[in-house]
């Protein structure tokens, strides 16, 4: 600690120096905090995706629908413990670019697959007596301002009523929460049996199954014994964990953590060579000054903590202000798309690898530098200068 | 009085490519504890290769240097540090106070590497100041000084750890004669009152005159020894 006011004069030596490193090192981390938020996103909460859980799709594509009647023969497969479905519904409200979730569900088996969406036995009860009813996430009710008792009109894209209408319209009766902060809170579910006799098409049948397995360690024979049952029939099951499901939705629009592993990894290595310079031509400028701290009996590793320190002050300051910024933006600032990221934060262990990439930094960009500084003869180093 | 420092048979040999300099040869020298000792000679006679092996700036080719009974040309590299920390001030001829510190916070620095707290440290700051009259110049930056006020600086950052030893090279070189005077006197105090032993390498006579004893150098040899009157 005594050390710090040396570390911060010099950082103050070449102040369009320092605060261009500064500024290009908070840059990169605003940039860190907004991809992992967009990346953590993009797996669609499959950090809180239930590991007991599977989901069965229709072999050749997700929106190839299923019987609605495989769900009591799934129900008696070996491991299973719980079964339940679920549809893409597709619809637009007021305008196509309020994208959100909608899902046609059996409330009370829905409810049981999912414990963390919490929702009051009040709503639960009134969720069962209203056949238009939906129950709405908090973060969806919060962006429309929807409350209890609202009437929501949802164009349908897919699902024509057998009127001709695609007009839906819904009583909100139920806002739930999520048990986690990753918990997806921007989902519209409404009653299967009401869209099932209102749609015009495809009635009985179903987008997907969620199951519960007795045990997660047999999820794979689980798997396979769903599949083998619906062999060789007219709508034959692919069934994956939840996880994996979630995955391939998100891999969709390519593998996103590639993606952002490659721009990151990009940013962090063009502001190591920023900062690596910074520190360089710091540590040349000053061979003198460092000769005679040396001269004066500052060890050769004391001289190394020096312009370590001072490169992990850099970082810190940059890298700090940058995740700060980021996280402010991510948090205060929510999903930038709209609703096309219902989960948009930074999750703790994104933060964690962001400070401890800023201290990364700080020592890499330091190191050679300080080697350098650490090798000086203080008799070369004085008449150097 | 004793003897505080003590080279015997020092040699001193730089490579220049494929090429042997020999800066210093077989060079004997003794400094008496508090004594003000003036090293004179031409450029390149080696004076400032002998007070950086006097300093363990340096290690010599050949020989032994002592310095308050320590033989300090086989100590570690570590050791050698901690000892100048100890033991060593150094008074340059451009000063090198570190720009961005105060003249206050440039006399702090060889503190630093010393166990003592803050408050000590200030104090121990204040006196170093207080003995080359600074005080009143404490917070001002290097560049807010004259050439003197900073080599007054330098001379108090050399002694504000409290050494036994003062290596002075050139200290009045880059100085007009009024500041250089000041900063001679200083220099003598430091020996007369204080006890410091101090070893100053000069070009300039008069800055000579104003040491107890003055010893020229020529190619790396001692050739005269001049005793004050």
């Amino acid at each position: 600690m005594k050390y710090l006011h040396l570390l911060w004069a010099n950082l103050r030596r070449k102040k369009t120096r320092t605060i261009l490193t500064v500024l290009s090192i908070f840059v990169a981390f605003v940039l860190f905090s907004l991809l992992v938020a967009v990346e953590h996103a993009m797996d669609m909460g499959v950090s809180v995706a239930g590991e007991d859980r599977l989901v069965v799709r229709h072999k050749v594509s997700l929106i190839q629908l299923l019987p609605e009647s495989y769900e009591s023969q799934i129900e008696q497969v070996e491991g299973v413990a719980d079964a339940t479905y679920a549809t893409w519904f597709g619809g637009i409200y007021q305008d196509p670019r309020n994208y959100f979730a909608q899902f046609p569900v059996d409330p009370d088996e829905y409810l049981a697959m999912y414990p963390e969406f919490l929702l009051s036995e009040e709503e639960r009860a009134a969720w069962r007596e209203t056949r238009t009813g939906a129950v709405v996430g908090r973060g969806l009710a919060e962006k429309y301002g929807w409350k209890l008792g609202d009437k929501v009109p949802i164009q349908a894209t897919i699902w024509v009523q057998e009127d001709g209408s695609r007009t839906w319209t819904f009583d909100v009766v139920g806002i739930y929460d999520g048990a986690e902060q990753g918990t997806d809170d921007t989902q519209f579910l409404f009653r299967y049996d009401y869209f099932d006799e209102a749609r015009g098409m495809a009635k009985g049948e179903i987008g997907w199954y969620m199951i519960r397995v007795e045990d997660p360690e047999r999820a794979a024979a689980v798997a396979a014994a769903v599949d083998a049952r619906f062999a060789n029939s007219a709508a034959e099951t692919d069934t994956s964990t939840e996880k994996a499901f979630v995955q391939g939705f998100a891999k969709q629009v390519g593998n996103i953590g590639k993606m952002m592993a490659a721009v990151l990894g990009a940013v962090f290595f063009t502001i190591l060579l920023v900062a690596g310079n910074t520190m360089a031509q710091a540590v040349r400028e000053r061979t003198e000054e460092l000769g005679v701290l040396k001269a004066m009996g500052f060890t050769s590793r004391q001289v190394l903590g020096l312009v370590v320190g001072e490169s992990c002050l850099i970082s810190v300051l940059g890298g700090g202000l940058g995740l700060a910024l980021g996280w402010a933006l991510v948090t205060l600032g929510g999903d930038p798309t709209g609703g096309a990221l219902p989960i948009f934060f930074m999750p703790a262990p994104q933060v964690a690898l962001g400070a401890a990439l800023v201290v990364l930094l700080g020592l890499l960009a330091g190191a050679l530098p300080a080697l350098q500084a650490m090798r000086l003869r203080v008799a070369d180093a004085l008449r150097r200068g | 009085m004793s003897t505080l420092v003590r080279a015997a048979g020092v040699s001193k040999d730089f490579k220049r490519g494929a090429e042997t300099i020999h800066v210093l040869e077989s060079l004997d020298l003794e400094v008496r504890q508090g004594e003000f000792l003036a090293l004179m000679g031409p450029s390149g006679s080696g004076k400032s290769t002998l007070l950086n092996l006097v300093g363990g700036l340096d290690r010599p080719t050949r020989g032994v240097v002592e310095v308050g009974g320590t033989r300090i040309d086989d100590l570690p590299d570590r050791k050698l540090a901690a000892w100048r920390a100890r033991h060593v001030g150094f008074v340059f001829q451009f000063y090198n106070l570190l720009p961005v510190l105060t003249a206050a916070r440039n006399v702090e620095l060889p503190l630093l590497l010393t166990p003592l707290d803050k408050k000590a440290r200030r104090r121990q700051v204040a006196t170093a100041l207080e003995v080359v009259r600074l005080t009143d110049r404490a917070q001002h930056y290097p560049r807010q000084l004259s050439g003197g006020e900073q080599q007054r600086a330098g001379i108090a950052r050399a002694i504000a750890s409290d050494p036994s030893l003062i290596l002075a090279d050139e200290p009045t070189g880059d100085l007009d004669r009024k500041s250089g005077d000041e900063v001679l006197a200083i220099l003598h105090t430091l020996a007369s009152d204080h006890g410091k032993t101090i070893i100053m390498v000069t070009h300039d006579p008069l800055a000579a005159e104003r040491a107890d004893r003055t010893l020229h150098l020529e190619k790396g040899r001692l050739v005269e020894q001049e005793v004050a009157a």
